[in-house]
């Protein structure tokens, strides 16, 4: 049983399971953002024959199962596990029940989240524009920061609002890999699982709707954001 | 010397250019039909296509030795896209502005002079999408010169321009050229633009280069591929004057005077007279009770017959320059013209426009 409401009617578990998902998200997104940008341009820009398959095993979370990345991710990261093996080895512990565990099952789940909408924004970038700053001595980084971010900044908004809310949406992942650790692994979808199991249903009610009216006020500001960010820029 | 011999293949377009080299100096002009490989020499010179391999040399520093090149970042060039290729997230002012951060030396005055020069001042804040053609044009070659390159390489920049702006961004880049001494490379299939603006021509077909030489061997060849379109043209060098009347001016080119009707502002300038061979008609004697202006005294030097029975005769104008005349077979052998005689040169004035 979770104690009585405290700060804004929630417990002290539910603010816990609360920011520990926010975390998650936010890490996730951060992180993805870094790996994602630098895979979705090599889709774009490559010839190389190896471009199907990376794409293909890119978009794989999209088709499988949750249960079967998480039931992937929990043998190699567990202590039997090819990667949890090697850390036990090495003196550190295995990743399954961590936060680090669930944080590298967040980043594979989400990850044809952030690497479509980024492929789709840098595709759509004329080359001759990336030329045109090649011959205006901008280097390789320059030309990425200077004109393909700003050119892709409606990819990137997409990017980082789908990947945040659909890490803060993932469960199954979670539920193979992580368990129910409290401070850990307890992100809010494993907690209202936990609460509807033990019949707490008040409990589950004010999680779920933390959830619902996060959710819908995220994607109400990405679209009202996104409409301005994607209309021509004025002249300052 | 801008000097090598480049290899690319482009899909299934391979471009293999065979050996090249011209002076680093004036303007170039890279003639050819659409699809010839213009465009690929002129990426493979920019070190635009990582693909590329060959050698090329310019003014000695090597930019490209087989497979090791130089970045296109770091060679001194300035490149006018035929689409312009502006930033489009940027307002005019601030795509100047991207070349002078990364221009060696380059001073922030620079802007607003070139600004001026090339007619854009008004138009600093405003977005690049909200641009004419024209103006986006202007706005490339703009900032193209602000980086103070060595070479600019120019990929058909009035390709896609109506007539009205193309009449005045040829003597825009004709008058830059000659201002700022900087070596061009200017890519076309137009032949006006080539006798307009070139000082040689290197002319391109299937992907390779076939010849290169100055614009007065291309015009004396009476085969030249510059004559495609419009027949044979003399291109005079001289200057204009006023004329001897209301609406004429007068184009002095050694002792010869040609008068025509006054050109409009930005040709003011011109250095350079077309005349089309089939515009100029030839007597044997001096004609009266003539509307045409032009009446100029020349030798025939020598006259090529073409299969469809029309005879180039080259004349001799007393300063030297060559003016062309096409006329058939059946009016020489009526006049009985032959090398080293005397004629009269015959040229309606209004004929003399661009």
């Amino acid at each position: 049983m979770s104690g009585p409401p405290t700060t804004l009617g929630l417990t002290g578990d539910e603010w816990q399971s609360i920011a520990l998902t926010a975390e998650l998200a936010g890490l996730t997104t951060l992180i993805l953002l870094a790996l994602a940008a630098p895979l979705a341009w090599w889709l774009t820009r490559t010839g190389s024959r190896w471009s199907s398959a990376v794409s293909a095993l890119v978009s794989l979370p999209l088709v499988l199962p949750p249960t079967v990345i998480g039931f992937y991710l929990l043998l190699a990261l567990g202590p039997q596990g090819a990667v949890g093996g090697t850390l036990e080895r090495l003196g550190l512990y295995h990743l399954a029940f961590s936060f680090t565990g669930i944080l590298i099952g967040s980043i594979i789940y989400s990850l044809p989240f952030a690497v479509q909408p980024l492929r789709e924004a840098f595709a759509a970038i004329d080359p001759r524009v990336l030329d045109a700053a090649a011959t205006l001595r901008a280097s390789a980084w320059d030309r990425f920061f200077s004109v393909v971010l700003p050119l892709s900044r409606g990819g990137v908004l997409t990017a980082v609002v789908i990947t945040f809310a659909h890490t803060i949406g993932e469960f199954g992942v979670i539920a193979m890999l992580g368990g129910n650790i409290a401070g850990e692994t307890r992100v809010v979808s494993i907690a209202i699982y936990d609460h509807t199991q033990a019949l707490e249903y008040d409990a589950a009610h004010r999680l779920s709707a933390v959830l619902l009216c996060f959710s819908f006020v995220t994607l109400l500001a990405f679209y009202a954001i996104n409409r301005r960010v994607m209309s021509p820029i004025k002249p300052q | 010397m801008i000097e090598g011999h480049l290899r690319l293949q482009r899909g299934c377009f391979l471009l293999d250019s065979g050996p090249f080299a011209f002076a680093a100096e004036g303007v170039t002009a890279l003639f050819g039909r659409s699809g010839c490989g213009k465009s690929t020499l002129l990426r493979a010179i920019a070190g635009l296509d990582a693909a590329t391999t060959g050698q090329l040399r310019f003014r000695g520093e090597v930019w490209q030795d087989g497979r090791r090149a130089l970045p296109a970042a770091r060679r001194d060039i300035g490149f006018v896209f035929q689409d312009a290729a502006l930033f489009p997230h940027l307002s005019v002012r601030r795509n100047l502005l991207y070349a002078i951060k990364r221009a060696p030396g380059a001073d922030k005055k620079d802007l607003d002079r070139l600004a001026e020069r090339v007619g854009i001042t008004s138009h600093l804040d405003q977005d690049v999408t909200t641009l004419s053609g024209g103006q986006r044009q202007r706005v490339a070659i703009a900032r193209a010169l602000l980086m103070r390159p060595r070479v600019l390489l120019m990929d058909e920049p009035l390709a896609a321009l109506d007539w009205r702006a193309k009449a005045e961004l040829l003597p825009l880049i004709d008058g830059l050229t000659l201002e700022s001494g900087i070596a061009v490379l200017y890519i076309t299939h137009a032949p006006q633009e080539v006798e307009r603006l070139a000082a040689r021509v290197m002319f391109m077909e299937a992907g390779r280069v076939q010849q290169i030489e100055s614009l007065r061997d291309a015009l004396a060849r009476p085969d030249s591929p510059l004559f495609a379109e419009e027949g044979p043209v003399s291109v005079l060098h001289g200057h204009l004057g006023p004329g001897p009347g209301p609406g004429l001016a007068t184009f002095d080119c050694g002792e010869s005077r040609f008068t025509l009707l006054q050109p409009d502002g930005a040709m003011r300038s011109a250095t350079r007279l077309r005349v089309l061979a089939r515009d100029v008609a030839l007597a044997t004697t001096q004609p009266v009770g003539l509307s045409m202006l032009n009446q100029l005294p020349v030798r025939i030097t020598a006259m090529h017959p073409h299969d469809d029975g029309r005879i180039t005769v080259m004349c001799a104008l007393p300063g030297g320059q060559m003016l062309l005349a096409s006329i058939t077979r059946y009016s020489q052998q009526a006049l009985q013209l032959a090398p080293d005689q005397p004629v009269w040169a015959l040229v309606k004035s209004v004929a003399l426009m661009d």
